[in-house]
Parts: C-alpha cells; sequence; structure tokens
C-alpha cells in the first residue's frame, strides 16, 4: 500500500470520484471470510439477498459463490443460512 | 461604450431581485426571513407573473433553501437563494458543503443580528459567522452597489479559475428596506454580461466530462473524503480563493465598461495624506465617508478605506492603503466574543504585523443590534483616533460606540 497518491495538482476540482467503486475492493477489512460447504446447501440464496455488499453471486449452478475481494467479513449470511452451511473462518 | 439606462426606485432587497430577474437563473429556492424577506416576495412574483424561466422552490427552511441549490448547481444550473442572520445559521452545514463541492451558487446575504436575544436589526454576526466556510464575500454600501454585485457575483462564482459560492451581503433594514436612485441596465445587457455557465471538464470515474451531473456520464459529487485526500481537496479552495483576487477586478473592469460604474476590493478616500483613518464595511461607510468631508472642511486630515470584498481578504492591497497612515481605527459590526477583538480589526492586524513600521490601530464595534451609528458617532471615533496619533499609543483598543456602559 506505499503506492504514491495523486497531489493537489493532479486531482480533480470539486472532490469528484476518480475510479469506479469496483476498483475500492473492501475485501481487506474484515477478520473473517465466509465458507460454504456446498455438501449442505439447498440453492436457497438468501446468503445472496442477504449480503449488505453484494459479494455473494449465484452461480450458473445455482450455487453460491464468495467474492473476497469485496467481502467485509460481516457474517450475514452465515447468521441467515437456514441450513448454516456457512461458517465464518478466521483468515490468517 | 456604456449602456443607456433606467433610474429606478429600488430599495437594497429589490434591487437583489431585480438584478437577479435579469439574470434570469434557472432555480430560485428561498425561506423567507426578516429583513430578506422582500427578496422572496417580489422573486415568487416575477416567477407567476411569467417574467422569468426560473423555477421557485418553495422550501420549508433555509437547510433545504441551500441544498436544493447544491443539487441543483451539481445539475448545471444557475440556482440561487437569500438569507438573513439565523437562517443562514441553519444553512451553516451546506455552506461549507456548497464550497467543497466547488458550485458557483449565488446567495444574497441581508445582514441582520444572530439571536439571541431575538434581534431582527442589523449586524455583521451572520455573514462573519459563515467567514471561514469558503465563500467569497462582497460586501455593499448601497443598493446601486448591491444591484451591481447581484450582477457580477455570476461570473465571479462561475469562473473556470474560482468556481466558489459568491455572498452578497447588504446590510439589513439600512438597505434593504430604504428606497433609493437605482441605475439599472436593460434586460438584454444583463443576459449578454452573464452569457451561459460555462463548465470546466474533470476526470472522473467514467473519463473525461464536464463538472456537473450528467447521466450520460455519471461523476459523483459529495462523496467521503478522508485523511488520504480531503486536505488536498482543501489545496484548491485555497488557489480558487487565490485566483479571485485576479478575477474579481478583472470582472469589475468589464462591468465599468457597460455600466460605467467601476468596483475594486477596496475602496480608499480622501487617503493620499490622512493622518487618521477608518476601516470598515457596508453602509456604514457612506455616513463614514459624509463624516471625512465634514472633518475635511475643517482642516483635520481624515480617510477611510471600505473594504468591498472581505473573501478573499485583500491583505496586500490592505496593507499599500494603510501602511503610511499613523492612527487606524477598524469598524467592526460584530463580536467574536471573547478574542481579541472583532474579526475584521484582527485580520487588519494580521495583514499589517510583518512591517517593520506599522500604524497605531483601534477596534470601534459599533451597530450591533442596528444600534443606529450617526455621523455624530463616527465624529467621536475620529476624534478617539486623533487622541491616539497625539499620544502614540493605542492603549485599550476595545472600544464600544454608542453602548451604555
Amino acid at each position: 500500500m506505499s503506492t504514491r497518491k495523486p497531489g493537489s495538482k493532479e486531482l480533480p476540482i470539486g472532490a469528484v470520484v476518480t475510479k469506479s467503486s469496483m476498483e475500492y475492493e473492501t475485501g481487506d477489512w474484515g477478520v473473517e471470510k465466509p465458507q460454504i460447504d456446498l455438501e449442505k446447501c439447498t440453492q436457497c440464496t438468501l446468503c445472496h439477498y442477504f449480503c449488505p455488499e453484494g459479494a455473494i453471486t449465484v452461480n450458473d449452478d445455482g450455487y453460491p459463490e464468495v467474492q473476497n475481494n469485496y467481502c467485509k467479513g460481516c457474517g450475514i449470511c452465515a447468521e441467515e443460512c437456514p441450513v448454516k452451511c456457512i461458517e465464518m473462518v478466521r483468515m490468517k | 461604450m456604456s449602456a443607456k439606462q433606467i433610474l429606478m426606485g429600488l430599495n437594497g432587497d429589490e434591487s437583489v431581485a431585480y438584478a437577479t430577474k435579469q439574470v434570469n437563473p434557472d432555480i430560485v429556492a428561498a425561506y423567507p426571513i426578516t429583513p430578506q424577506t422582500i427578496i422572496v416576495e417580489k422573486y415568487s412574483e416575477y416567477v407567476a407573473d411569467g417574467e422569468v424561466d426560473s423555477e421557485f422552490v418553495a422550501v420549508e427552511s433555509e437547510h433545504s433553501a441551500l441544498s436544493s441549490c447544491v443539487g441543483a448547481s451539481a445539475a448545471g444550473a444557475r440556482a440561487f437563494t437569500a438569507t438573513a442572520a439565523n437562517g443562514l445559521a441553519l444553512m451553516w452545514e451546506i455552506t461549507f458543503i456548497a464550497s467543497g463541492l466547488r458550485l458557483p451558487i449565488v446567495m444574497a446575504i441581508v445582514n441582520r443580528s444572530v439571536g439571541g436575544p431575538i434581534n431582527i436589526h442589523n449586524d455583521h454576526s451572520d455573514s462573519m459567522g459563515a467567514r471561514d466556510s469558503g465563500w467569497i464575500q462582497i460586501h455593499c454600501e448601497n443598493s446601486q452597489e448591491v444591484y451591481d454585485a447581484s450582477i457580477t457575483a455570476w461570473r465571479m462564482a462561475e469562473h473556470p479559475d474560482v468556481l466558489l459560492p459568491v455572498m452578497v451581503c447588504l446590510d439589513g433594514f439600512t438597505l434593504s428596506h430604504t428606497m433609493e436612485n437605482v441605475l439599472t441596465l436593460p434586460d438584454k445587457v444583463v443576459s449578454d454580461f452573464v452569457g451561459e455557465r460555462e463548465f470546466i471538464t474533470v476526470e472522473g470515474h467514467m473519463g473525461e466530462t464536464e463538472l456537473r451531473l450528467n447521466p450520460e456520464v455519471p461523476l459523483t459529487f459529495g462523496p467521503v473524503d478522508l485523511q488520504d485526500y480531503y486536505f488536498e481537496h482543501k489545496l484548491h479552495q485555497i488557489e480558487a480563493m487565490k485566483q479571485a483576487f485576479k478575477v474579481i477586478p478583472e470582472i469589475d473592469a468589464e462591468y465599468a465598461k457597460v455600466s460605467g460604474r467601476s468596483y475594486d476590493l477596496l475602496h480608499p478616500y480622501r487617503m493620499e495624506d490622512a493622518e487618521v483613518a477608518l476601516l470598515g464595511l457596508g453602509s456604514t461607510m457612506g455616513t463614514v465617508r459624509h463624516t471625512v468631508d465634514q472633518l475635511r472642511d475643517e482642516g483635520v486630515k481624515a480617510g477611510l478605506v471600505k473594504m468591498r470584498v472581505f473573501r478573499p481578504f485583500p491583505s496586500s492591497e490592505l496593507v499599500d492603503a494603510l501602511k503610511d497612515i499613523p492612527a487606524v481605527g477598524v469598524l467592526d459590526k460584530s463580536l467574536s466574543l471573547g478574542a481579541p477583538g472583532g474579526p475584521l480589526y484582527e485580520e487588519t492586524k494580521a495583514a499589517l504585523y510583518h512591517l517593520p513600521k506599522k500604524p497605531l490601530i483601534a477596534n470601534y464595534i459599533h451597530g450591533l443590534g442596528g444600534r443606529d451609528t450617526g455621523p455624530q458617532l463616527i465624529r467621536g471615533v475620529f476624534e478617539s483616533l486623533l487622541e491616539i496619533k497625539d499620544k502614540g499609543e493605542v492603549g485599550d483598543p476595545m472600544n464600544y460606540v454608542g453602548a451604555r456602559p
């Protein structure tokens, strides 16, 4: 994270945003990540709908996938999963 | 060559409303408050009578008035509002946002004391309270200056090197409700002078685009701006204020060509050989000018410096005007309770500090809550300055002119 940030002369005025929110990766914020046991998953997709960051997508087979670049590790998915197939695992 | 003009009888508020009608901004969002009310009444009449194209937004508070202007201005509109006293206090949060997002809003401030105790009359406690918010401040002596500033303010605000909101300040009742002769320009001359709002281009997250909201090329205004970028954006505003020193006189000179009336950051009067001088803002300076003329007739070497532009603060022009004057009095029409003196006094002293030989300077607080400051009181201030000059020392610099001890 030691990249040089732009100085005032390089920044646009008015504090307008210079990059898309897609480029603000928030995945390094949290300390835990969800790990989904696909054997137990019933494809209900509640985790996808409950995720406040939109960081759980649903793949073509109908299973949830965690986008770790954006997941902040809040644990809502694990809390809401009706079959308790999501475990929050501490990141190394 | 200046345009043919029509002489009208207008009070200060009507001067604001009439000039703004000629500018015809896209939106006017305002909440009526004494002594600004006439501006809102007049402008709603213009809207109701179809004399302007402006959208009038009848908001429920001043906070919403300025917030509406922020949204409209970010979308590329010309946005106008007006307020006074506690109304400006309620806008306080948004004044910083308007400036920080670099939105060229124009706002008339009809100066009134900020309660409490509640008082509807004139002093500068409202606009002085907003002096650090990043707005240009123009202080008017009479309704003619109010009319002229209500036109030129748009060009100053929207200049690509500036992009800062502007407050046009006029003294409540003394100007706002007092009819004067005002020379007005034809509508077309005003609309040609203000032209269309121009936009600079910026590099946003979807590429290069004009600095305004546009669904085709979206921009995000007002994002969270933390430790790593906020300071740099403040440097932008500092630079914009510096540029305003250059831009304001350019626009005033251009306006002088069409109107025949020239303005400057500072207006010194009979200062060439002055031994005592008063510095101040707004309508009081008319009374001071009258008193200076009387004193000059009596052989007293008196002068005055009227500060028209208070933000950005014209330090170097002030130094030039005051450096050789033996005794200077600073008229403040507001308090900074607990501070060494009034705001204009403090900043004037700061501007002169580096001079090897400095004038003796005293502070004269006057006119609080609308207390009348007539020629006799101003004469007393000059007598006090002459005493300071003769003694060669200021003593207690704080004087409360016209207050009962």
